[in-house]
């Protein structure tokens, strides 16, 4: 306990399993979602990376997958959302309305979610293959085995 | 075809202001105050018995510098004749309001509403006029040609 090195150990350790036991929020509005699905079902299985449980509930989960177009009416329900989430959490924006809003520039829609809540993945695409999404997903562990642990 | 504009021109010869036939879609531009009349009589005249309401909607011809800058477009449609007929009712901004038409086709109460929040035409009559798609909170008439493209309402979050 007398050196550094057991924590950062101990980091490493947490972050490996934090990172396998993905559970996701699915925020589901648009199209993205049926890419969405085809990546959680068994031709692209989330499940290899540990994240094939999504719940429904933002208490019990650690991603919050927003998966498609965000208006300005509901913007403030995902804000709830994720302020419901418990900590450590994490957000992916997918697909390239997430992200910035695409080719929705209007009165509607907002301009990528960062400009409400914090985003740790960005995955474009419209709508990103599940390929794509694995890439995603992958690099968000890298981001979890990686960061300070909590 | 059935000709129905013909024969509602001619059972409003003053108030079915211009009718023409596009490739069989036909049109009749009726004057705002006939307007329940007339549908009425669409309605329920075993002739033309449009038991539907297929679409209302309305177009801003602001930038088309039309007199008067509204259009409200009505499209009927019959079950029983398998027909359809457009309807047309041209209005002002200063006095952009019309009857409703809730109370002959139950399907107008949502139209309307749409027609409200993205053109703000009142319609008078209504049970329930509020906007339906944007929140309460937005200002203005998004359809509107004079709506700045790039204006943004955020309820929450910077304005981008």
């Amino acid at each position: 306990m007398n050196t550094g090195s057991f924590t950062s150990k101990l980091d490493a350790m947490i972050g490996w399993a934090r990172k396998f036991s993905i559970f996701q929020y699915p925020f589901v509005t648009a199209c993205c979602g049926m890419e969405y699905m085809a990546t959680a079902c068994s031709h692209y299985d989330v499940d290899r990376f540990g994240a094939g449980l999504p719940r429904f509930s933002p208490r019990q989960s650690d991603v919050l997958f927003v998966v498609g177009t965000i208006s300005h009416k509901i913007a403030p329900v995902l804000k709830q959302i994720y302020d419901q989430m418990a900590d450590p959490k994490w957000v992916v924006a997918f697909g390239v309305c997430t992200c910035t809003g695409g080719f929705y520039d209007n009165y509607a829609t907002v301009q990528g979610i960062d400009t409400i809540i914090p985003v740790d993945v960005y995955i474009p695409g419209c709508p990103p293959r599940p390929e794509n999404v694995l890439d995603g997903l992958i690099k968000l562990q890298e981001k979890i085995q990686k960061q300070k642990q909590e | 075809m059935p000709d129905l504009h013909k024969k509602l021109k001619e059972k409003f010869p003053d108030k079915a202001i211009e009718i023409h036939n596009h490739r069989g879609d036909e049109t009749a531009v009726i004057e705002r105050g006939a307007l329940v009349e007339a549908a009425q009589f669409l309605k329920t005249d075993p002739e033309f018995d449009f038991n539907v309401l297929m679409d209302l909607t309305a177009v801003d011809g602001l930038e088309l510098k039309w007199t008067p800058r509204f259009e409200v477009v009505y499209h009927f449609y019959s079950f029983a004749k398998n027909h359809r007929l457009r309807i047309k009712v041209r209005i002002c901004e200063k006095d952009a309001a019309l009857p409703t038409l809730t109370g002959l086709w139950p399907a107008a109460d949502w139209f309307e509403r749409e027609v409200w929040d993205m053109f703000g035409i009142r319609f008078e009559g209504h049970p329930n006029l509020k906007r339906i798609l944007m929140y309460e909170e937005f200002s203005g008439h998004p359809l509107r040609k004079d709506y700045p493209y790039n204006k943004r309402q955020p309820l929450i979050g910077p304005k981008n």
